[in-house]
């Protein structure tokens, strides 16, 4: 049960650890999108689902971010995620220009409230 | 979107997706996320081809970067795993949501394999976009092209990051790591044309944080089954009085 990446190798780890718990997700989606047609209407609520669930790891990463995210306040790291939606939906609708937004916000409020 | 004749083969719709990359603003951003994860790697004392393979097998940033902190650690195999699989939950109903728009009655099985492989947030989102003025019996191709491109910038980026790490200041690294959630909110809004994929998205903004303050279990999952399911429960009643 307590075994770590020592005992047993970087590349053997690697396959157990990040492989298998991942993909063993997108195999079995294709075996339950097997019956499935484009236009039946449980594919409106997966879809709801599946977008609710990204949704989730969007608000988990800005709220509790990893590595050197986590240095930059939570203030600052709220105002550059509104500020790249609101770039977002006033230029054109352009996800390259919210993102620029976002990130110019970040790096902008991070010099300003370190 | 792409208009195109239908005696048209597979290695072209192939080279189409493989093209089509190359216009995606996630090419970018995952140039910057695995630049980033490529300094990640250097500095947790993996080597480059472990970074490589890691990017090839998982394919998945949240995953990859839990795997490699994880390891690196010291964390046991099983919390690791577990914590691997949590983030990996929203990837079934992604390939559900995708893989019907690419079949035909022709379609075995493991065709679909290659593209549920695939499926990440960046390769769905931009999949869902560009797949629908694609023929259907050209669709799988297609897709393959887009998500060995998708490659391109990633194991670039991997070999640059790590090569660099030493010289990132912690603004830059901050900055990288911040492009994941910016390029997955406004790229998923984009792609939310109904109103229920809108509302989807808005309760899940909500919903998760307040899960994760109540320490809930599997904290991601249920909030994003309430989430999709109360939004599409509004859109049947929605749908019912109008």
């Amino acid at each position: 049960m307590n075994a770590t990446m020592r005992d047993i190798g970087p590349y053997f780890a690697l396959v157990l650890v990040g492989f298998l718990p991942n993909e063993i997700w997108r195999v079995l989606g294709v075996f339950v999108a097997r019956g499935i047609d484009e236009k039946s209407e449980i594919l409106v609520w997966v879809r709801a689902v599946a977008t609710a669930v990204l949704a989730g790891i969007i608000a988990q990463l800005t709220l509790t971010p990893p590595g050197a995210l986590a240095g930059v306040a939570l203030q600052v790291r709220l105002g550059a995620i509104v500020a790249g939606f609101v770039g977002y939906l006033l230029i054109r609708r352009s996800v390259f220009a919210g993102v620029l937004c976002g990130e110019l916000a970040l790096i902008l409020g991070a010099y300003l409230a370190p | 979107l792409i208009a195109m004749p239908d005696e048209y083969s597979a290695g072209r719709a192939f080279f189409a997706g493989l093209a089509a990359t190359a216009r995606s603003v996630f090419a970018y951003v995952l140039f910057g996320t695995f630049l980033g994860y490529g300094a990640l790697c250097h500095d947790l004392s993996f080597s480059l081809t472990w970074g490589l393979v890691s990017s090839v097998l998982v394919w998945a940033g949240p995953a990859q970067v839990i795997v490699a902190s994880s390891l690196g650690s010291g964390m046991s195999l099983v919390q690791a795993a577990i914590a691997v699989s949590l983030s990996g939950v929203r990837l079934l109903p992604m390939v559900v949501a995708l893989l019907p728009m690419l079949k035909t009655e022709r379609t075995r099985t493991w065709h679909l394999l290659l593209p549920a492989h695939f499926t990440a947030a960046s390769f769905w989102n931009e999949s869902l976009r560009l797949a629908p003025g694609v023929p259907r019996h050209r669709r799988i191709a297609f897709c393959n092209g887009l998500g060995v491109g998708f490659f391109v910038p990633t194991l670039g980026a991997t070999v640059i990051g790590y090569l660099a790490a030493a010289t990132f200041p912690p603004i830059l690294a901050a900055a990288l790591l911040f492009l994941t959630p910016m390029s997955f909110l406004v790229s998923t809004a984009r792609n939310s044309r109904q109103w229920v994929d809108k509302l989807a998205l808005a309760l899940g903004l909500v919903l998760a944080p307040l899960f994760s303050y109540w320490k809930l279990q599997l904290d991601l999952l249920f909030a994003g089954l309430l989430a999709g399911t109360i939004a599409y429960a509004a859109h049947r009643l929605r749908d019912r009085s109008a």
